[in-house]
């Protein structure tokens, strides 16, 4: 199961590819994600009971073959990004058809279960240089899907975003082979059993920097963040919400993972200045990209500057160097990516029925799209953090880590960046509620993008009132990651 | 051990900051990929080198040879080396669509057209 859930999809894309154009490749990539889904929570549920899964690639044993590894953390990852990928291709059917031409559809949707292969198996993994090969599979994915924009300014963002990706997936690979070249291994559990009789050398800590610097690229923490803005304006909708969903999130996996399993937390906070480097990255990251994205006047831009001051609450999670802060920075991974995807998704409805997401345009929306709309506002109050919604847990476990801390001017800056996504959002509420159009007639979505769209809204209303399950295995991933629990 | 015993390491690095700069400098998109690919193969030397041990040979068992090179370091830039075609071709793809669709790849035409509209 544990190898089933990254070549389904890979198999998956290779016969996308071959079948004719139309509505078959959407079904295929469709029915494979839902196979994801149900693998993932299967293998959630048992991760929950057994602790550590592990399946051996042929039949090797590691550190010698490669391992793929399931544990709380990752399992958290898996389920992400299954139940994103499960929830937007049904939606993607309706919206990419209008955005994308049909005899294009078979590579379309390739390059969509190649990217899902991708991400998944960066989350399986268990080997160093397994999770670099992943992470450029499901870049040059990205980089593809980015480039179908319908606009042709989506192939110089996608330029630009390869460039950078490739830079920092290029510094991931030399971090990998400077750790090879000390330890001998590239197994992850091995790296971390031999890191520490040679820590004190200047290699390892050049990997480090390496594999720090290179994630954050790909991660896109302020301000390494330039690709991100124009990737995800010029994208196709769809494609947007999956990426804006779960491409970061899996980036922010591996820092964690390398930050807390690989180097270990004494070493990348006690020798390393890790805490000096990430935190007031983040912080200055999170109030100016949220200032900037008060200035756009196209939404789809907007909520990608959103994006930006978003990751830097949970890079801010992260760098706090707790159980509490990773707790919260592991929640925001989740919650995040599920409003940031209904917001997307909640835009593709408004570019299919206007083709522009310009501000000017959601005159009267709100009278002429009112579910749509509605969906935008529930996901809006979600980024802003007012209670019900999941927004609220992430920023409350975040403010208490940082009060833990005793981190007062932190909890400042939490507090005023949440101000800031007040004033963004509510431009939006504003114009579509308060201003009437010269059309007032009903335009609604059709129901096969507004119902995934919902699902998701529903998801984070109840994941923010019944927080039984993220926050549970949220608790027990970081517990595990920082070494207070077995 | 002096500054030469590691020539191997000072040509990666040496490498890898031509690559940077071409990528960094030139506003030609084709250029870019060019540096990129420069950047790239500067890590493959680095990998590869990693893996020479004095005196070994070829890692292919055979009676008359004790000593070989570590093979994994190889096998893992073979994998490398087909990521960074697989790159390329995108790069490149990308690059010829530019140009249909806007006449030129030098970045600061681009960018002109882009803000003229």
């Amino acid at each position: 199961m544990l190898a089933l859930i990254v070549v389904v999809p890979m198999l998956g894309a290779a016969v996308a590819a071959l079948l004719p154009p139309g509505r078959l490749p959407w079904l295929l990539a469709t029915a494979v994600s839902w196979f994801m889904l149900y693998a993932a929570a299967v293998l959630a549920a048992q991760s929950m009971d057994l602790g550590v899964l592990s399946y051996w690639m042929g039949g090797w044993q590691p550190p010698i073959g490669i391992e793929y590894r399931l544990d709380p953390a990752n399992a958290l990852v898996a389920l992400l990004v299954s139940l994103l990928a499960a929830v937007v291709l049904p939606y993607a059917g309706r919206s990419l058809a209008s955005e994308v031409p049909e005899e294009k559809s078979p590579y379309l949707y390739a390059a969509v279960l190649l990217f899902l292969a991708g991400q998944m198996g960066i989350a399986v993994t268990g080997d160093a240089f397994n999770v670099f090969v992943f992470l450029e599979i499901s870049s040059l994915a990205t980089y593809t899907l980015i480039g179908l924009g319908r606009d042709r300014r989506a192939l110089t963002a996608s330029f630009s975003y390869l460039i950078m990706g490739t830079v920092g997936a290029t510094f991931f690979l030399i971090g990998v082979g400077l750790l090879y070249a000390m330890t001998g291994t590239l197994n992850m559990a091995d790296l971390a059993a031999r890191i520490p009789e040679v820590a004190e050398t200047r290699t390892v800590h050049t990997a480090f920097a390496f594999i720090v610097v290179g994630v954050c690229l790909k991660l896109a923490l302020f301000p390494l963040h330039l690709w991100l803005p124009n990737a995800y304006t010029y994208a196709p909708s769809a494609v947007t919400a999956l990426m804006a969903a779960t491409a970061t999130k899996v980036a922010i996996y591996v820092l964690i993972r390398f930050i807390y399993t690989v180097f270990g937390p004494d070493f990348a906070f006690g020798d390393m200045p890790t805490v000096y480097l990430l935190v007031p990255l983040a912080v200055v990251g999170l109030l100016s990209t949220s200032v900037v994205a008060i200035g756009q006047s196209n939404i789809k831009r907007m909520l990608a500057y959103s994006s930006v001051a978003q990751i830097g609450y949970m890079v801010l999670g992260i760098g706090m160097a707790t159980t509490a802060g990773l707790t919260a920075a592991l929640l925001h991974v989740f919650n995040h990516a599920l409003m940031k995807g209904a917001l997307f998704m909640a835009l593709g409805c408004i570019a299919l029925r206007f083709g522009t997401t310009q501000l000017d345009g959601f005159r009267g929306l709100g009278r002429r799209m009112p579910f749509t709309m509605a969906a935008f506002v529930v996901g809006g109050l979600s980024l802003i953090g007012v209670p019900l919604t999941v927004g609220f847990i992430s920023k409350w476990y975040l403010v208490s880590a940082a009060i833990e801390l005793g981190w007062w001017p932190i909890v400042a800056v939490i507090i005023v960046g949440s101000l800031l996504a007040v004033i963004y959002i509510w431009r939006v509420v504003e114009t579509a509620y308060l201003q009437s159009a010269d059309d007032e007639t009903r335009c609604e979505a059709p129901l096969s993008m507004l119902v995934p769209t919902w699902v998701l809204i529903g998801a984070t209303i109840w994941f923010g009132i019944d927080t039984r399950v993220t926050v549970g295995l949220a608790e027990r991933a970081a517990a595990m990651l920082t070494g207070a629990a077995p | 051990m002096s500054f030469f015993e590691h020539y191997n390491y000072h040509l990666a690095i040496v490498l890898a900051m031509i690559g940077l700069y071409t990528m960094i400098s030139r506003t030609n998109l084709v250029k870019k990929v060019a540096g990129l690919n420069i950047f790239q193969v500067s890590v493959f030397i680095l990998f590869i080198s990693l893996g020479v041990i004095e005196d070994g040979t070829v890692p292919i068992l055979s009676p008359d040879h004790e000593v070989y090179s570590n093979p994994l370091p190889h096998v893992l830039i073979l994998t490398a080396i087909v990521v960074g075609v697989a790159t390329t071709a995108v790069a490149l793809a990308l690059v010829v669509r530019i140009r249909e669709a806007y006449g030129t790849v030098e970045e600061d035409r681009v960018h002109e057209q882009d803000d003229a509209l």
